[in-house]
């Protein structure tokens, strides 16, 4: 093979072999996730298996920004719980409206909010926009404590769950889980789908060598707040989501814990892999839950902090990561 | 009276904290010409560049453009107006296959690259004109090798051909040479050459040899300020270049310096 003159078209063909079959293998694990996720709440307590999909949107589009677009944002906190109160007050306060009204309004508040953000920090590199945004959403958290729609210390409790569409009694935990599998679901498709887009190939250009993206006559800027905006966006439909699930909105949502937990996540699954935040989350959230249980219940936050720095030190490239880098080097 | 020039500068200059880096620089490029910018380590060549396309912005002067004043534009803008550079430190991206760093060249001229919701399968059909590019600079067999994985100058023949891929009006080529085996040195010549063919360029180059046979036209910069201009003859007559470029430099030619490799591309 080595020694024909190689042929421009030949090329082309192999590649585009290549391509589809990858994307066969992506079709196929997404069926798998599906099938897994569906059957899931048979075995498992359906509450437990909500947290940990609203965990794991929260990483997926954390890791948007981070691991596709090399922005470390330390303020993603503020996003879930902007989300989280704006869909916890509404419903409280509002009974004509339907579920999905308050997970859209709380969700919309995100997503403005994550504008804000984005044209405050977006010019600040590295660290320096980890700090700004680190800033920023220490601002919105000391707004939350002074403010009274959210409850202050107490947060806000009892949030009703309401109907979906004035119809499917969300009270009901399946009904709960399937509505949230759904929105899950369909947010993951999302990210891979950008991921993958013309828009995505600018993203990934950026995050691997910025100057050379703008020599080309690309505006950075513009493609890197895009990229924000999405990823607060969906953090926000994670926390609206969370608070119906818990029927709960409170400062935890808000504190930077929060912004450095879900980087935990995203690091221990697999820093800008698709499934990566996925099982980061599932990870951390089954510690976090088997370690509350047991004799080891204060000592949940440095065994967690162990695991960080195990996992920068030892396997950078997190659970997802070191896989696929173990599959590509036993099978060729 | 500047209709003839592509690229004029007037009394360019860069303060680094009171360091003038580049000093009251008037460049005028010809139309179709191939022009070196020569001069020793730390002359100021980079930093022009920088300046042209507004990776830096200028302390004080003007930078015409095809006669108009584009000193306030942003790097962006300039690229999409046909200035396209290159970088002393090959600039690629590195976890991108080789087809893909020329297509995301081709794509800002497609209007979809804010089309987040398209399938990146819509991109295939500047495949094929990615192909053509690549064979151009020899690199057909690589295009589905992530670039990380290919040789020097390999890298730096990617490169040019994304730059290529922009059709550029202006090529800043910021020493595509450097660090190259005589015989790389010697594709680049050629690629250079055919890459010129209906366009300008600027090119910085350290290597005598290639300029003698590709420029049209010399400036030779010294700690920031224009020493001398002219054709290969003139310049290297002259016993000042001598004295501040060959004289400190022997052959003309160079290895990395540890300087130079922490230096960064910007
Ligand atoms: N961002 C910066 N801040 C401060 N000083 C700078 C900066 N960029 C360049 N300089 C200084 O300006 C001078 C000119 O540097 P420049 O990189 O333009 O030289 P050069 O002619 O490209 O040299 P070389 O042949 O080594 O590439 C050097 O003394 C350098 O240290
Ligand atoms: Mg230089």
């Amino acid at each position: 093979m080595m020694s024909q003159p190689i042929n421009s078209a030949d090329v082309h063909k192999a590649m585009l072999e290549q391509q589809k079959s990858q994307d066969r293998r992506k079709m196929l694990l997404n069926g798998a996730l599906l099938l897994l996720l569906l059957a899931a709440p048979f075995a498992l307590y359906p509450v437990f298996l909500m947290k940990i999909l609203c965990f794991a949107l929260f990483a997926v589009a954390f890791n948007l920004l981070f691991g596709f677009t090399g922005l470390l944002s330390f303020g993603h906190a503020a996003f879930l719980a902007s989300g989280a109160y704006t869909t916890g007050y509404l419903l409280s306060n509002y009974s004509g409206l339907t579920t999905e009204m308050g997970i859209i309004a709380g969700t919309l508040v995100a997503t403005a909010l994550g504008l804000v953000f984005a044209l405050l920090s977006i010019r600040r590199q590295g660290i320096y926009f980890a700090m700004v945004t680190l800033a920023l959403a220490q601002l919105v958290y000391f707004f939350f404590v002074q403010s009274e729609f959210t409850g202050g210390e107490d947060g806000l409790h009892g949030i009703p769950r309401g109907e979906l569409f004035g119809v499917i009694d969300l009270s009901d935990n399946m009904n709960m889980y399937y509505f949230v599998l759904t929105v899950f679901i369909a947010c993951y498709l999302l990210v891979q789908r950008i991921v993958s887009s013309p828009y995505g190939q600018v993203l990934k250009a950026i995050k691997q060598n910025e100057p050379r993206a703008v020599s080309l006559g690309y505006n950075v800027d513009r493609y890197k707040i895009l990229a924000f905006v999405i990823s607060a966006g969906l953090t926000g439909l994670a926390g609206s989501l969370k608070s119906v699930v818990f029927q709960l909105a409170s400062l935890n949502d808000a504190h930077w814990h929060m912004s450095g937990e879900v980087i935990l996540m995203t690091l221990v699954g697999g820093l800008g892999t698709l499934l990566g935040p996925v099982i980061g989350s599932t990870f951390v959230v089954n510690v976090e839950y088997q370690l509350s249980q047991g004799p080891l219940r204060d000592w949940v936050d440095p065994i967690l902090g162990g695991i960080f720095v195990l996992t920068v030190l030892a396997f950078r490239s997190g659970i997802v990561g070191e896989i696929q880098k173990f599959m590509r080097k036993n099978l060729g | 009276m500047s209709e003839q020039f592509v690229l004029e500068t007037r009394n360019l200059v860069k303060e680094f904290k009171g360091f003038v880096a580049v000093d009251n620089v008037n460049l005028q490029i010809r139309q179709g010409n191939i022009h070196a910018l020569i001069g020793p380590n730390g002359a100021g060549k980079t930093t022009v560049f920088n300046l042209l396309t507004k990776f830096l912005s200028p302390t004080r002067g003007q930078i015409l453009y095809q006669g108009e004043d584009i000193t306030a534009l942003k790097s962006a803008a300039i690229a999409r107006k046909g200035i396209v550079r290159s970088f002393q430190i090959s600039a690629v991206f590195p976890h991108m296959t080789a087809l893909e760093n020329i297509r995301v060249a081709l794509q800002a001229a497609e209007g979809t690259s804010f089309s987040f919701w398209k399938s990146g399968n819509s991109l295939n059909k500047l495949n094929q004109r990615c192909m053509e590019l690549l064979e151009s600079v020899g690199l057909t067999e690589f295009a589905n090798t992530t670039t990380v994985e290919l040789a020097y100058g390999r890298k730096r023949a990617l490169e040019l051909a994304t730059t290529l891929a922009m059709e550029p009006k202006l090529l800043l080529l910021d020493e595509p040479t450097q660090g190259m085996g005589s015989e790389d040195v010697d594709r680049v010549v050629e690629l250079v050459r055919k890459a010129a063919e209906g366009r300008t360029v600027l090119m910085v180059e350290h290597n005598l040899s290639v300029v003698s046979k590709l420029c049209d036209r010399i400036t030779v910069l010294a700690q920031g300020a224009v020493l001398t201009e002219g054709d290969y003859q003139e310049v290297s007559a002259d016993p000042r270049v001598r004295e501040v470029y060959m004289g400190s430099d022997g052959s003309g030619e160079r290895g990395g310096s540890p300087a130079e490799q922490a230096e960064a591309a910007q």
